[in-house]
């Protein structure tokens, strides 16, 4: 088990054959995730890398190919009406990896995907990966490995370095979600302990959050009310200083609200184990298992 | 990006709100000349962007073009926070009689627009919000389909009793909403609108933030930048198309990707070190945004060490470290350097990097370590 993708995934691919877009294409392939369909308009008829079909639509690949998960390659331009496109063509899971999306955009698109009953994770994030089964994004599949863990975070890297410790001290993960760094995602923190609650492979999660909005307090009031599986949180930006957007658009602590210091408060009042450095989630997750 | 309060009006009176007449003033003797001319009291207005303006005394009222001559000598130069004021507004004063605030964020939790409004106005919303949140009313708008009167009249009733003024007001929250949707923003405010005696209803103060994310596609916004008001490394930085921010302290980070960034500050921090920067080199790697990187970090004289924490996702290592030999071959390093990077092309990075005599480590945690000991005058 894992949550959101597994080796039963069939990927579409919105941008295929940008320069992003084909060279993760190909890691995705790699990985042995079942890649069926690419989309760029004006292409329609050709394959990519001689196997996978290249549409001119979303809805004309899932017509063709029963393609159930989408991940969008295109420039942040061109990304808001890319996501609205997989959410009105029967995509369940639409995946947006580009950063620099407006966030005025999200406003438009978000309620435009959640009335579609669609989930959509990002922008702006590296994507998920369940070790073992499908990769969809830009998470290296290398450091991963299959286990007990849970892993969910707004970052793209600070992800890779704890699931990279995790992996070296033999803990495996059932998924990694890369939530994204942008003010407005469609998908939070609350959206994947949810999942990671449900799905029974899933022994302990572990979380990392940074500086900036709400959305980590609101988890740890989730976790304290509704979870019963052991979770360790890590916040980054604890030297941040006010006011600044520290690269993630969704990384800035306005007036005094989103300091690290409240969100460690959030953890610690919601009896979790807080990392104090990346590397410690080895031993909080060790010791939760 | 933050717009001056000379921009943010223009913007805001092309969408038909009422302000008083205005312009800026660079010399006393310009400022001197546009009192003059509207020939009635003024305000001279400091143009930088800091908050507390007013409190620091770049916020005047002139009777008289040589009063707004004396006043904008002594405002013209000075420092407010740091900043230095390069420019006044002279705008035509305004008789107040009461003062509201209206302002639009976008709210992460909504995940919408949202207008804040309250008729205690003239100063910091977020004071009102922290000690009387009563007094503000909250109103989240569906972008779809635009800021609707029944919305806007709810909100003008919450201000002011009466009618026309409700109306007036309504009209003013449609007018800044439209502006905030045209600009990109993901802020605007008036504060305060006021209604003077006469019952006008008058916007005194306008501020807008722009979504970085927009100005691409909003040449005419973007041209507004104003990089005189800005750390000049951090100017340096952008277009570079890095993501920069100077701190105070001594340990120059270069780091790719914003979550591992900060994690890296924070850990210098955790070994009693302070970071000099955050720097993010972003996801995918060229040699040359390594050269620039460098560049901008030795270029600050605090820097006693400077720590490279790269995970090579998308971004390859041996990038990373052909940047470093190209970077320091034509400029050599001044302070110790500690090399930590891990992930594509690790091999390959860590070859060129020997070759040329450095050391690299894949360990984040005993790389830190280090640049802060470094950094303290350690061997």
């Amino acid at each position: 088990m894992s949550v959101f993708i597994d080796k039963n995934t069939k990927l579409l691919i919105q941008g295929i054959t940008g320069r992003d877009g084909s060279f993760h294409a190909k890691q995705m392939m790699e990985y042995g995730t079942q890649v069926v369909a690419g989309v760029t308009p004006g292409k329609g008829g050709q394959k990519f890398e001689g196997m996978v079909p290249i549409f001119n639509t979303v809805a004309d690949a899932v017509k063709a190919t029963g393609a159930n998960t989408s991940v969008i390659y295109v420039p942040p331009p061109f990304a808001a009406d890319a996501i609205m496109e997989a959410a009105a063509s029967g995509i369940a899971l639409v995946v947006c990896i580009t950063e620099g999306v407006p966030v005025l955009d999200m406003t438009k698109v978000y309620p435009f995907v959640k009335e579609r009953g669609v989930r959509l994770l990002g922008p702006n994030c590296p994507g998920l990966i369940t070790p073992g089964e499908s990769k969809v994004g830009i998470i290296p599949g290398r450091i991963c490995l299959p286990g007990p863990v849970g892993v969910v975070s707004r970052s793209g890297t600070l992800t890779y370095e704890v699931v990279y410790q995790l992996t070296r001290a033999g803990i495996g993960q059932t998924t990694c979600v890369g939530i994204g760094g942008d003010p407005i995602n469609g998908t939070n923190f609350i959206d994947c302990l949810e999942a990671f609650e449900k799905d029974p492979k899933t022994k302990a999660v572990a979380m990392m959050g940074e500086i900036g909005g709400t959305d980590e307090q609101e988890a740890a009031a989730f976790i304290k009310k509704h979870m019963k599986k052991p979770v360790v949180g890590f916040i980054a930006g604890q030297t941040a200083p006010p006011g600044r957007r520290m690269g993630h658009a969704g990384a800035i602590i306005s007036g005094s609200a989103g300091t690290a210091a409240e969100k460690i408060d959030a953890f610690k009042a919601a009896g979790m184990g807080v990392a104090a450095r990346p590397m410690d989630f080895v031993e909080l997750i060790k010791a939760r298992l | 990006m933050n717009l001056h309060e000379y921009q943010a009006k223009e913007i805001l009176r092309g969408y038909g709100v009422n302000i008083p007449p205005g312009k800026v003033a660079t010399t006393p003797a310009e400022a001197e000349a546009i009192a003059k001319e509207y020939g009635t009291a003024v305000m001279v207005k400091a143009q930088v962007h800091a908050g507390g303006r007013g409190k620091a005394g770049g916020v005047k009222f002139c009777k008289t073009p040589a009063d707004a001559k004396e006043k904008a000598t002594a405002i013209l130069g000075m420092k407010i926070k740091d900043l230095t004021v390069e420019k006044v507004l002279v705008t035509v004063a305004a008789d107040i009689g009461t003062e509201a605030y209206v302002g639009i964020i976008v709210d992460r939790a909504t995940k919408k627009p949202v207008f804040m409004v309250s008729a205690a106005g003239g100063i910091d919303i977020e004071e009102v919000a922290a000690t009387t949140p009563e007094k503000i009313l909250y109103v989240p708008v569906d972008v779809r389909y635009g800021l609707p009167t029944y919305d806007a009249m709810r909100m003008g009733f919450f201000l002011y009793n009466d009618v026309k003024l409700a109306r007036g007001a309504a009209k003013i929250m449609q007018q800044l909403f439209a502006a905030f949707m045209a600009a990109g923003c993901s802020l605007a405010e008036i504060n305060p609108l006021v209604v003077t005696p006469a019952g006008e209803l008058v916007a005194v103060d306008g501020k807008m933030v722009i979504d970085d994310n927009e100005l691409d596609r909003r040449p005419e916004i973007a041209a507004l930048r104003d990089e005189s008001s800005e750390e000049p490394s951090e100017v340096d930085a952008r277009n570079s198309n890095l993501t920069f921010i100077k701190l105070d302290g001594n340990v120059g980070c270069v780091v790719n990707g914003a979550g591992l960034a900060m994690a890296t500050m924070d850990l210098v921090k955790y070994y009693g070190g302070e970071p000099a920067n955050f720097l993010d080199i972003g996801g995918s790697s060229n040699p040359g945004k390594v050269v620039n990187a460098l560049r901008i970090i030795t270029a600050d004289k605090n820097v006693k060490a400077i720590l490279f924490n790269i995970f090579g996702g998308i971004t390859r290592t041996d990038d990373v470290a052909n940047g470093i030999v190209t970077a320091t071959k034509a400029n050599p390093l001044k302070v110790p350097i500690v090399i930590r990077l891990t992930g594509t092309n690790e091999e390959l990075a860590m070859k060129i990097l020997t070759e040329n005599g450095f050391s690299a480590s894949s360990d984040m945690d005993t790389a830190v370590q280090e640049a802060v000991k470094l950094a303290k005058g350690g061997k």
